[in-house]
């Protein structure tokens, strides 16, 4: 048994070691695989109903139209939260701002989107196998935009609040939004495009 | 350190000197500061006390429906095994197997890291409330006749919803452990100094955060499909084909990890020696980390026959090593190098040999049988599949990383608790423990080979297969023993408790700060370490820095 003074040579205080981008990296990990498990279901059932001559997606009409704008608002939403970034890195506080609320706006504007999908597709839940699958899928995809314009709303109180300086949890907001315009593309590519 | 990472509050400190200061201090005081505490020691102890409380519970159930099969069918209310089987499944994975390892990786891996908290503790801990809130409803939906194949719309219902909360919770917390690492590492500590255990616990929390978000969503899609369609995952009988991957092997081996990690930790202490070819012990920790991949890709599809021709074989076979070889392979390598540690050590001098030693090692020990058995069962001539061996093989894992992370326990209980319990009354316990282990799941291999159904039952004609053993040569014996098995187990849990009860309340001489020996940098704060763990940010300049300090006398 050892009882001798074990002290360690003290250290100066670390550098900050981005948590807040590391914990969302990790966050991005975790939904892409959700997202990714999700759609491997869907393309597994939909070859199911097609091989027993099966009409998928039933006689829905899809809105490509609305889908394709929702496409490009979440890459657009990615352009304006990474000008977030450069803003705060270089303390135009104003900028950032402008950058975050138009981020939050283009969210708005997605969540817009999928509500005039679900709207105009008609679709009903409990009528047959695609109603719950497509809820399923869409739905989770707009919880994580819901998510991401809660999580752009933290970042701007902080960048109003004085926190300018502090880039990091704006460029962590960045790569949340990045991931979850992958994330809509893979969606929009198995959902609306392939059907 | 941003506004989320906030260090252990200032009143928990407060409340620890109140009480023991005065027994005047009102008992709701110290609930207080334990439930509202984001001091990741007490949030890990919490975790783990709920662990091995439904550990106890667990290896009850089994017992009584060890009593079930063994007797054909005679005992328990017939309409409640179908919700009672459930129980069991879904106990040894969601409420022991991942809070125990996840508990003790909360608890110790800040302290492993030098930092002063877990990354983002508020949420570590509302990660735990999720996991128990969630597991609370889970079990009372299968108390309402609910669960997969159960007959309560709603109860099915409430069953998926208690799944998606703990797998937030559970989430939550693996986070929190897996950017700790990432982040919050002493100054001198690069992450080839990391210690075994903390990188354990990183592969591992990495393995759940690829592995749980696609249980989550099968529980979307199960939902919303049994409470409005019906139509494509068959009910709720159906819910079954599409979860019970997730209460199984090869998916709670990715959950064991942490066992390995203690495991792994343990070995250079106990010979006194460096950990021989590091970079390698931790490559082989990460291989077993593979098993994530194979629990979400469903490897065991792969039809891999010994007696085909060459390229039907080596199509099956490719895939199914990848998945099941690897993280055998992984852990055979962590216990091959443990061995080569051990050498060494013994030429130097006698190894120490400890209670949590022996708790960690054989627990490893019972992991590895578990994953041979994963191995075995992915070999379609041998006619495992849809057997119990599986059951087997999901319970020597379980038990095993259980076994382990006690041995975690008793190990960082000078630091969690600032008392070491006593080697004398907790080895004995150890063995007892292994027994228990190899009793409930070994007869279920032997009746695995002699066709003994098993999985986790989605109806009442599965659960009727289940307790069926005409078919199945001296089936009663190989079930009576394995109830024997689960009774050993609990007393081992109940026993364990105990003592650790016991020195909770202050009984045996406080432990010294470094009472094992131990080389990593936990051990050079105070026990029990204060709220925030050390008094100075210390510096790191090896692997092994305290083996360096104590026992070469250098600093290099």
């Amino acid at each position: 048994m050892s009882t001798a003074p074990l002290a360690l040579p003290p250290a100066a205080r670390p550098a900050p070691r981005r948590q807040v981008f590391m914990a969302t990296a990790l966050g991005c990990a975790a939904g892409t695989m959700m997202i990714g498990g999700m759609l491997a279901i869907w393309v597994l059932l939909r070859e199911r109903v097609v091989d027993s001559g099966g009409r998928f997606p039933v006689d829905y009409i899809i809105p490509e139209v609305a889908s394709n704008v929702m496409l490009m608002t979440i890459w657009a939403l990615c352009l304006f939260a990474q000008w977030a970034v450069y803003s705060g890195t270089r303390g135009d506080r104003a900028h950032a701002a402008l950058a975050l609320i138009v981020t939050a706006l283009m969210a708005v504007a997605f969540i817009n989107g999928q509500a005039y999908v679900y709207a105009t597709m008609g679709v009903e839940i409990d009528a047959d196998y695609y109603g719950a699958l497509f809820y399923a899928v869409t739905g989770a995809m707009t919880a994580i935009v819901i998510a991401g314009l809660v999580y752009t709303a933290v970042a701007a109180f902080r960048v109003l609040g004085g926190r300018l300086r502090e880039t990091e949890i704006l460029s962590a907001h960045a790569l949340y939004w990045y991931f979850a315009a992958v994330a809509y593309s893979a969606v929009w590519f198995v959902v609306y495009v392939t059907k | 350190m941003t506004t989320i990472d906030t260090r252990p509050d200032a009143a928990d400190s407060a409340v620890d000197g109140a009480v023991g200061g005065s027994a005047l201090v009102p008992f709701f005081v110290g609930v207080a500061a334990w439930v509202t505490t984001t001091d990741h020691k007490r949030i890990g102890r919490l975790y783990a006390s709920a662990g091995l409380v439904a550990l106890l519970v667990t290896a009850v159930l089994g017992l009584m429906l060890g009593i079930e099969r063994a007797g054909d069918g005679a005992v328990l209310e017939p309409n409640a095994l179908l919700q009672i089987f459930q129980a069991y499944r879904v106990g040894l994975v969601f409420a022991v197997v991942i809070p125990l390892g996840l508990g003790l990786a909360i608890a110790a891996v800040p302290l492993q890291l030098g930092a002063r908290s877990i990354a983002f503790p508020r949420l570590a801990l509302t990660g735990f409330y999720a996991w128990l809130g969630g597991l609370s409803l889970t079990m009372a939906a299968l108390g309402r006749n609910g669960g997969i194949g159960g007959g309560d719309r709603q109860a099915v219902e409430l069953f998926l919803v208690g799944h998606g909360l703990m797998i937030l919770g559970l989430l939550a917390s693996a986070g929190c452990v897996a950017t700790s690492v990432l982040t919050t590492r002493a100054p001198g500590m690069t992450m080839r100094r990391v210690p075994l255990f903390a990188w354990s616990a990183l592969v591992g929390a990495l393995g759940m955060l690829l592995a749980l978000p696609v249980v989550f969503g099968v529980v979307v899609y199960a939902f919303l499909d049994h409470r409005y369609a019906q139509l494509n995952f068959g009910g709720a009988e159906g819910i079954g084909l599409w979860l019970g991957w997730a209460f199984s092997v090869p998916a709670v081996v990715v959950y064991a990890l942490p066992a390995v990690g203690v495991a792994a930790e343990l070995m250079p202490v106990t010979f006194r020696s460096r950990q021989a070819l590091r970079g390698v012990a931790f490559a082989g920790i990460a291989l077993v980390g593979v098993t994530a991949l194979a629990a979400t890709t469903q490897q065991y599809v792969f039809d891999v026959t010994i007696d085909t021709d060459g390229t039907t074989f080596l199509e099956g076979a490719v895939p199914f090593l990848v998945f099941a070889g690897l993280p055998l392979l992984g852990i055979l390598v962590v216990i091959g190098l443990g061995g080569l540690t051990a050498g060494t050590g013994l030429a130097a001098g006698r190894p120490r040999i400890t209670a949590p030693f022996v708790f960690s090692f054989l627990g490893l020990g019972m992991v590895v049988v578990g994953v041979v058995g994963n191995f075995a069962i992915g070999i379609t001539d041998l006619e495992l599949i849809g057997t119990v061996a599986e059951e087997g093989a999901t319970l020597y894992v379980v038990y095993g990383a259980a076994l382990a992370v006690i041995g975690g326990l008793l190990f960082w209980a000078p630091k969690l608790w600032g008392r070491t319990v006593p080697d004398t009354q907790a080895l004995p316990l150890a063995l007892v423990g292994v027994a228990g282990t190899v009793l409930a799941a070994l007869p279920l291999y032997v009746a695995g080979f002699l066709d003994q159904a098993g999985g986790v039952p989605a109806s009442d004609a599965d659960v009727a297969a289940l307790i069926d053993l005409g078919g199945v040569d001296q089936g009663a014996l190989w079930n009576t023993l394995s109830l024997l098995g689960h009774g050993l187990m609990g007393l081992t849990v109940v026993a364990v408790v105990g003592l650790m009860a016991k020195t909770f309340t202050g009984a045996g001489a406080a432990a010294a700060d470094n009472p094992f020996g131990a080389h990593t940098i936990e051990w050079s704060t105070s026990s029990p370490a204060p709220a925030h763990n050390f008094e100075h940010l210390p510096t790191v300049a090896s692997p092994e820095p305290l083996f360096d300090t104590v026992l070469e006398g250098s600093t290099s």
